[in-house]
């Protein structure tokens, strides 16, 4: 490969493409090409992130001193809602999905585009209109609920804009289930000749099982907070125990979508991460479809393990026990995901490239994650462990340590695709170590934190927590470097970057078969697929110049 | 009219004005568009779920007060729109039917039967509403209160003895559960009245685009996909006439 490597290649860039065979600002805002709206959503979506991001950076400096010095402590519970209203339903749901997705899906299927591109569009706005109306909640002077609206304090006694937030976070949610139910369509519908259910990449296996969630579980988080919003403008009392009303019961429902909704969070992730580590491996994914069931395995199980967040609330010790369990089950999908990661890379033929080193940072923190995951499973050991910094520490190992690195390990692998350019690969290497350092400085302590009993959402602690705290800040301010430099070389790599040519990881898959970036309609003529995934032949590696 | 077999042709063709870039024939496009529309229609299942859900255990926690409350609703109405609203599935299974067939009158005039009937089961609901609010039983109001009274035949309903009607009507836990009820209620038969609304606004353009011969034998995707989401949005009814209408109407029996 590297004898390869050094004969550098010189590719020009496709004369149409998807970018340039139109111009004007109408051309984008009305556009119903899936890679466009692809890039919407990119846009978007890193804006919301730097927002939410903005928020975390904010939560913690404050904590850098005991007493927590920065903002009031009304204004430090309105920071930690926003930071998690703004992460979970306007980045994390649509990050890989709207992004990668939208612009994958019908590529690695060999279609045109996705089954409706017009509610594909449409999808984009609503989120759009979501997504303003959330900024209007901030600006109004915010919310203090917690992202997860508990009742009766969010219906009845929070003094804040609580029914903005819920009518921006129902119209993202309206956005993630047309996007779902067009990704479901199209993995039914739009397949090219030849492409077998098994012969599907395992991305499209994890979004399809993404989907599934999105469709099943949304619906009732909708309904949910629709109902918070109604009891709070006309004083009802479904929810609100005063009035005869069950707040356990708002909780049951809520967790019903946003426990699922959590594998809405990593299932994609899983889906990159499988077609990255076999193009670094040079390798098919070991036991695909083992994997790929089990994708499905943890969309169904993640139906059933909603009770674990309510372990405290008031619960029958059976039903605690039996949520218990079966999220313990989740964990055999999730090991089976990784062995099969690990496995393939056994014997590979292993290249250190960015997307890789987004491989083996998602490898180790997806790990401390998950088993982390367990000893909250563990219904004993959660009573001890409930609403503290070890849960916090927890699913942000999962969501920030899982997700968002594959994301950005997705965006490098793909980047060449969508732009038909090279992002800088010093820069991006530097960039990869930063966030793995910075994740972990931030996030390990409040493991320790938490076990040592620091409980979450509070803005002000004992002295002798201090020093993890600020352990905790530090490291927070190195990840925000490491978020940083991307948005600047990528943006530098579209004029400046190495001209990519179709297939410059020599990776198999239909998207890589076609131009960078695509034309408009993706394929020449339709691709018939003749073969298994993951198949790499001789041709591939001479086409892999930049691995 | 176009003849049945020119569907075959426009299948295969692959040139049928109706089909867009992304599809490979009019095939593709049809389940492509039936299947999403399925897909829909799951997570309207979830949608209502999740207030059936509610309303089911609030009924079984509450259940006295939930009897009391459902009599207070005039099941007479009830029971027609059930009518109106099976009625008008049959005139949407025609309507697809005659869409499948390519005939063009037939199927505006049953577009338009769905519609008007339609029509009627929302006038009824309306007219169900303002007798609620007359009764002073619209949640959100200040002047909510519920008193449970006798029905129509002069017996006392549910074994409701006057003394008790009175606890209920003045201790604030039992307004309070009545309270659950109606505004379960007005959110449930709301939601699904919504719906009707969605679907009206779909119908209506919908009969002017049949009129203009927009459907025929090779297209009519369109008016399957809305006979489902009509369909669904009655059978959503089929459930909730019962469970609000008919809790404990038959005192004597069990």
């Amino acid at each position: 490969m590297a004898t390869v490597a050094q004969v550098e290649p010189q590719f020009t860039m496709p004369e149409e493409h998807y970018i340039n065979e139109d111009y004007g600002i109408r051309s984008w805002l009305l556009t119903k090409d899936h890679k466009r709206i692809a890039l919407l959503y990119l846009i978007s979506v890193t804006f919301f992130f730097a927002i939410g991001g903005l928020m975390a950076t904010m939560i913690r400096i404050h904590l850098l001193t005991p007493t927590g010095n920065l903002v009031s402590h009304d204004n430090y519970n309105k920071l930690f809602t926003l930071h998690g209203i703004m992460m979970v339903f306007f980045f994390l749901v649509p990050s890989i999905p709207a992004t990668l997705g939208n612009f994958l899906m019908p590529l690695m299927v060999g279609a045109k585009d996705l089954a409706f591109p017009k509610i594909n569009l449409l999808s984009w706005y609503i989120f759009m209109i979501g997504g303003s109306v959330a900024l209007y909640a901030i600006v109004a002077g915010g919310v203090d609920t917690g992202w997860t609206f508990y009742t009766p304090f969010s219906s009845v006694y929070s003094n804040t804009h609580v029914v903005t937030a819920i009518v921006g976070i129902f119209f993202a949610g309206f956005s993630s289930i047309l996007t779902g139910l067009n990704f479901i369509v199209t993995v039914h519908r739009m397949r090219a000749p030849g492409l077998t259910w098994f012969r599907l990449p395992l991305f499209v296996w994890s979004m399809y099982a993404t989907s599934i969630i999105m469709m099943l579980g949304t619906p009732v988080v909708a309904i949910t907070l629709s109902l918070v919003a109604l009891e709070r403008v006309f004083h009802l009392g479904i929810f609100n125990p005063a009035l005869g009303g069950d707040p356990v019961l708002f909780q049951h429902m809520f967790w019903f979508y946003s426990h699922p909704a959590v594998y809405i969070m990593i299932l994609p992730g899983m889906g990159v991460i499988s077609e990255l580590v076999s193009t670094f491996s040079r390798k098919a994914v070991f036991g695909y479809k083992f994997v790929a069931f089990s994708s499905l395995a943890i969309a169904i199980f993640g139906f059933l393990v909603w009770g674990h967040h309510l372990f405290t609330a008031g619960m029958s010790i059976y039903a605690a026990l039996l949520f218990s369990l079966i999220s313990f089950l989740v964990a055999i999908p999730s090991a089976i995901k990784t062995f099969a990661w690990t496995a393939t890379m056994y014997k590979g033929s292993i290249s250190f490239k960015t997307p890789m080193l987004y491989v083996f940072g998602f490898l180790g923190l997806f790990c401390i994650g998950g088993l982390t995951g367990l000893f909250l499973a563990a219904v004993g050991l959660d009573v001890h462990m409930q609403d503290t910094y070890f849960v916090v520490a927890h699913f942000h190992y999962i969501m920030v340590g899982g997700m968002v690195m594959a994301y950005l390990g997705g965006l490098h692998y793909w980047w060449p695709k969508m732009t038909g350019r090279m992002y800088p690969e010093a820069w991006a290497k530097l960039s990869a170590l930063i966030v793995f350092v910075g994740f972990n400085l931030t996030f390990f302590p409040q493991f320790i934190l938490g076990y040592m009993g620091m409980p979450r959402r509070y803005a002000a602690y004992p002295p002798e927590f201090q020093v993890l705290h600020v352990l905790s800040t530090a490291g927070a301010s190195i990840l925000a470097i490491g978020y940083l430099l991307p948005m600047i070389y990528f943006v530098w790599s579209l004029r400046y970057g190495q001209i990519a040519g179709p297939n410059p990881w020599g990776a198999t898959g239909l998207e890589w078969k076609t131009t960078s970036p695509p034309h408009k309609h993706n394929f020449e003529e339709t691709p018939i697929v003749t073969e298994d995934p993951y198949i790499y032949t001789p041709e591939l590696e001479r086409q892999a110049t930049f691995v | 009219m176009i003849s049945p077999d020119s569907r075959e042709e426009a299948l295969h063709s692959g040139h049928h004005p109706d089909l867009q870039h992304h599809f490979d024939d009019m095939e593709q496009q049809k389940e492509a568009s039936s299947l999403g529309m399925w897909v829909f229609l799951a997570q309207e299942i979830m949608f209502f779920g999740g207030l059936f859900l509610l309303y089911l255990i609030y009924r079984m926690n509450y259940y006295p007060v939930f009897a009391m409350a459902s009599s207070s609703i005039d099941v007479k109405w009830g029971a027609l729109n059930t009518l109106v609203l099976i009625g008008s599935s049959v005139t949407m299974a025609m309507a697809v039917h005659s869409a499948q067939l390519g005939y063009r009158k037939p199927l505006v005039f049953f577009l338009i039967a769905t519609l008007i009937l339609g029509g009627v089961f929302l006038g009824i609901k309306a007219k169900e509403y303002h007798d609620k609010y007359k009764e002073n039983h619209v949640p959100g109001m200040a002047n909510f209160h519920f008193v449970p009274e006798p029905d129509k035949t002069g017996s006392i309903p549910n074994g409701v003895t006057p003394e008790f009607a009175e606890t209920v009507s003045h201790n604030p836990a039992y307004q309070h559960t009545a309270l659950i009820f109606f505004t379960l209620y007005f959110i449930m038969t709301g939601t699904h009245a919504l719906h009707m609304i969605v679907g009206i606004g779909i119908i209506i353009p919908m009969i002017v685009l049949a009129w203009k011969g927009r459907y025929d034998s090779s297209y009519y995707t369109p008016i399957e996909n809305f006979g489902l989401y009509w369909h669904f949005v009655d059978i959503v009814w089929i459930f909730l006439f019962p469970l609000i209408y008919l809790i404990n109407r038959t005192p004597h029996i069990g």
